[in-house]
């Protein structure tokens, strides 16, 4: 197994090496200009100008290089500097966004509390709310619980978040009053009212977030359930006499579990930048709206840089579901 | 000079209404909220309204456009002009005089210097200045003594107002830029996140992109103001949920910009949260005619360039019949609402500049039909007109966005009453706005028979806007496709003219020159069509007082004197 990990882990590295060149290339094939949302008053020869300060001047691939080496070398030496005060990285000129002038990673790293608030919090809740859902709604297969959980499911999976977002926003802050429509990124968590204004501005898009997941995991729960509820190993289970929730939630759920861990852990990456949507209508600005933002604006040293970090997410979580596969069924054996 | 601005009658209201508290900060806090956000507090560097707005609650100009367009000093003592001295007889220099006791938000005096540094740092050849055209014709900039400035050009100019005027050139510290001149302007982060300003506020935490927390500058040169202590400036969304947050939650106290459907801002202001409020400015939506052949059959280089003319639109009477086949009022009404207005103008204010040109405004499709029979287009097959077997098929583009697509739909229709063939296409407004010479889609390169969008001109002189149409202004692949005479628009006696106006200081008879030009792109030869003037929409919540929407300089010219109005 452990052989196996390494390998993986070392195949890695070229796939994200040419995975990077893709990006790279593909944003610089795309059309578009960083100068675009200037307003028109602003001459052409001066936005040549502005074009040229940016770095745009230089040729394609000496941009690539230099790219790989702020985000591979110098990034990383920031990161030691930051963390425990060195500096190695001092004068080195780091992933710069075009939009802000300022390193990408910095902004990155100011994302991160209310992405994970309200992304990373909404999945967690999906979960908690699908696993449930979806194991009662197989072991009562086609009884009203099950039928009413199959339709709200459905009515999950159709419905997009700009249609529940607004819906929700129209309900409850124009209609009843009760929740803010925007989120407020300033807001800190230091005493009981703080936290309940915290909670109060992630409900909404914290439930929008999870309806989605629910719908997803709660299916994937009741498919393997079913699958397993009729082995023959359930069968011995009950003749020997077991109770019913030994049965179900020792013997079937843990068979069951194999293929929904991997499904969530596959999930995984989604968190950072799979909300774009439910991002902009909450007003939330995590890395969602901060790549969609960076698109709009051709800032392609963001794009890159966000995106990058996607695929790296996404090979990584691959990685973890494969290897967690391993672990959770002995069958499995990748040596 | 006096200027037309339509400003809702309840802001008249709100300004007889109570009185503000004659206390720094007594009013607590009030929330803007931007649906486009701020990335930068450092308009240099970036040029975008967005912000432009969010950092001019921080730095200031010496003088600042009022709401009706009117020059008046900020931190200057008053606006030079020649009867008081201010500007030299030969139109060659400019002497800012600044008002004494100004002090920086971190205490040190404010002085010459920083002014003159200003123009260093935008004028710095490899520094990317997206004001750079605000400093032109800048020779150089002295500093006489501690409070005055003289600014030398290097040619007569009669509109001397270029540099420190509004809110795209405020002064910024010398003392925290020093080390950002030139390439360095792009590392400065903390710099251009949080600039020291002489402005009401001043920033206490920048988050690119998402929102800005200001606080009353403690400094700032009039002791009771800003009424509000704390500032939160929100970035992000859309027009439509910024809307909602003003007029019907009200969660927020003002809203910028509001491109919506005018039924929708009528809803939602039917809440009764707040108020949207309209003023005009220069901004028009038009539409384009390309002079040249922009037919993918000719040689790359030589496509839509001067060497072929169009072979439809060079006819003066077919591009008059496509302007007359169109009703601006229906296009207003569906598109702006109160945010628009019908125009024939390319220079719709201010007034001293604005032709009474009106002759477009009535629609005349029957007109339009007896021009082109007299042009020698008669009707074809389908209903296409035709001649010498080319059909009157156009192509008509524009960039993604609902009320354009709206508009291109209907002038379809009207085009086709007249026996116009019209193809449509609609680009992202990323490409179309961009400037890559290898795109063929960018609006520079015009690879279409018309194009729509819409343009204006920071402060309140035209002449920099009506020189963009002079001949050597043509975007063409020996300019990498760069210039503003978007339609290869060629007149020697424009020319002539443009140049008379450069040489011309008195009011008057700079008013009659913009004119003439305004109705020889226009009215005379319709090498431009105008559509809708097209004025700004935001919303204020109906506690927030002392708000004067202002097309001219930024919205946020007067936050000093916002206010809280109590019930």
């Amino acid at each position: 197994m452990l052989t196996y990990t390494i390998r993986r882990l070392v195949l890695a590295i070229p796939t994200l090496l040419f995975i990077s060149l893709v990006i790279f290339l593909l944003l610089e094939l795309a059309p578009g200009d960083p100068m675009a949302q200037v307003p028109l008053t602003v001459p052409p020869d001066v936005k040549e100008k502005m074009r040229l300060a940016l770095g745009l001047g230089e040729p394609t691939h000496i941009r690539f290089v230099k790219w790989m080496w702020q985000f591979f070398v110098v990034e990383p030496m920031n990161f030691i500097d930051w963390a425990f005060g060195t500096a190695f990285s001092e004068g080195q000129q780091r992933v710069l966004s075009w939009q802000f002038r300022s390193p990408v990673m910095d902004v990155i790293a100011q994302r991160m509390p209310q992405t994970l608030w309200v992304v990373a919090m909404s999945y967690v809740v999906g979960i908690l709310i699908a696993l449930p859902i979806g194991i009662y709604s197989a072991y009562r297969q086609y009884s009203v619980f099950d039928q009413t959980g199959t339709f709200v499911t459905m009515v999950g999976y159709s419905v997009p978040p700009f249609f529940s977002g607004v819906l929700v926003i129209v309900i409850f802050s124009v209609q009843l009053g009760w929740l803010p429509s925007i989120y407020d990124t300033t807001l800190k968590v230091v005493d009981w009212q703080s936290f309940k204004l915290q909670l109060m501005q992630m409900v909404m898009p914290v439930m929008v977030l999870a309806l989605q997941t629910t719908a997803q995991i709660s299916r994937f729960m009741r498919a393997s359930m079913l699958d397993n509820l009729n082995q023959d190993y359930v069968r011995t289970a009950r003749a020997k006499g077991l109770s019913e929730w030994t049965v179900v939630m020792v013997h079937v759920l843990r068979n069951s579990m194999i293929p929904v861990v991997t499904v969530i852990a596959l999930g995984v990456p989604n968190i950072f930048g799979g909300a774009i949507i439910t991002e902009q209508i909450f007003k939330v600005n995590g890395l969602g709206q901060l790549l969609i933002t960076a698109i709009e604006a051709n800032d392609l040293p963001m794009v890159q840089t966000v995106t990058f970090i996607i695929a790296v997410l996404i090979v990584f979580f691959n990685i973890v579901a494969d290897v967690l596969y391993g672990v959770l069924d002995p069958r499995i054996r990748y040596d | 000079m006096t200027l037309k601005s339509l400003l809702l009658g309840a802001t008249a209201t709100i300004a007889i209404a109570s009185t503000a508290s004659a206390e720094r900060g007594a009013d607590g806090h009030v929330n803007l909220i931007y649906w486009q956000a701020p990335s930068i507090m450092n308009p240099y560097l970036s040029g975008g309204t967005k912000e432009v707005e969010a950092a001019s609650l921080v730095i200031e100009p010496l003088g600042r456009y009022n709401a009706q367009g009117e020059m008046i000093p900020y931190l200057a003592e008053e606006i030079p002009t020649v009867s008081n001295g201010g500007v030299a007889e030969d139109l060659r220099s400019i002497t800012w005089k600044i008002k004494p006791g100004i002090v920086w938000s971190d205490g040190t005096p404010f002085t010459a210097n920083d002014v003159k540094f200003t123009a260093e740092y935008c004028m710095h050849p490899e520094g990317g200045c997206a004001q750079l055209a605000k400093f032109e014709g800048v020779e150089s900039v002295e500093v006489i003594d501690d409070l005055t400035v003289r600014v030398n050009f290097s040619q007569p100019t009669p509109v001397p107002y270029g540099p420190f005027m509004g809110g795209q050139a405020p002064i910024i510290q010398a003392a925290q830029f020093a080390n950002c001149l030139g390439a360095k302007a792009q590392e400065c982060s903390d710099a251009n996140f949080t600039p020291i300003g002489t402005g009401p506020f001043k920033v206490d935490e920048f988050r690119p992109n998402d929102v800005i927390s200001l606080s009353a500058n403690p400094r700032y040169r009039d002791p009771e103001k800003p009424h509000f202590a704390t500032l939160t400036f929100k970035g992000g969304g859309d027009a439509t949920a910024a809307g909602r947050a003003v007029l019907e939650t009200g969660e927020f106290d003002y809203a910028w910009n509001l491109q919506l459907a005018p039924d929708v801002i009528a809803n939602m202001a039917a809440a009764g949260k707040g108020v949207a409020m309209s003023a005009f400015g220069t901004l028009v939506e038009r539409i384009e005619m390309n002079m040249t052949d922009p037919s993918p059959d000719l040689p790359e280089g030589e496509r839509a360039t001067a060497k072929h003319p169009h072979p439809i639109l060079s006819d003066i009477r077919v591009r008059k019949a496509l302007s007359m086949a169109i009703d601006r009022d229906l296009l207003v009404e569906i598109g702006y609402g109160q945010a628009g207005r019908p125009t024939c103008n390319l220079v719709p204010a201010p007034e001293v500049f604005a032709s009474d040109n009106t002759d477009c405004l009535k629609q005349d499709v029957e007109g339009a039909k007896a021009l082109l029979e007299e042009a020698g287009w008669t009707v074809g097959a389908g209903g296409i007109r035709e001649k010498d077997g080319k059909k009157l098929s156009l192509t008509y583009q524009t960039s993604t966005n609902a009320v354009r697509q709206d508009f291109q739909a209907l002038i379809k229709q009207w085009w086709s009453e007249i026996g116009v063939e019209t193809e449509l296409r609609n680009i992202s407004a990323s490409v179309f706005f961009g400037s890559d010479p290898g795109s063929p889609d960018t609006f520079p390169k015009f690879y279409s028979d018309v194009e729509m969008y819409a343009n204006n001109f920071d402060g309140s002189d035209p002449q920099s806007y009506l020189a963009g149409y002079t001949c050597e202004k043509a975007p063409r692949p020996e300019t990498q496709w760069q210039g503003e005479n978007i339609n290869r628009f060629c007149d020697p006696a424009y020319d002539e003219l443009v140049k008379e106006l450069g040489r011309t200081a008195e009011l008057e008879k700079r008013g009659e020159i913009a004119k003439k030009l305004n109705d020889m792109l226009t009215k005379e030869s319709y090498t431009i069509v105008p559509l809708v003037d097209r004025g700004r929409v935001s919303a204020r919540s109906n506690t927030l007082g002392g708000v004067e929407l202002n097309t001219w300089d930024t919205e946020l010219w007067n936050a000093a004197d916002w206010y809280r109005i109590k019930p």
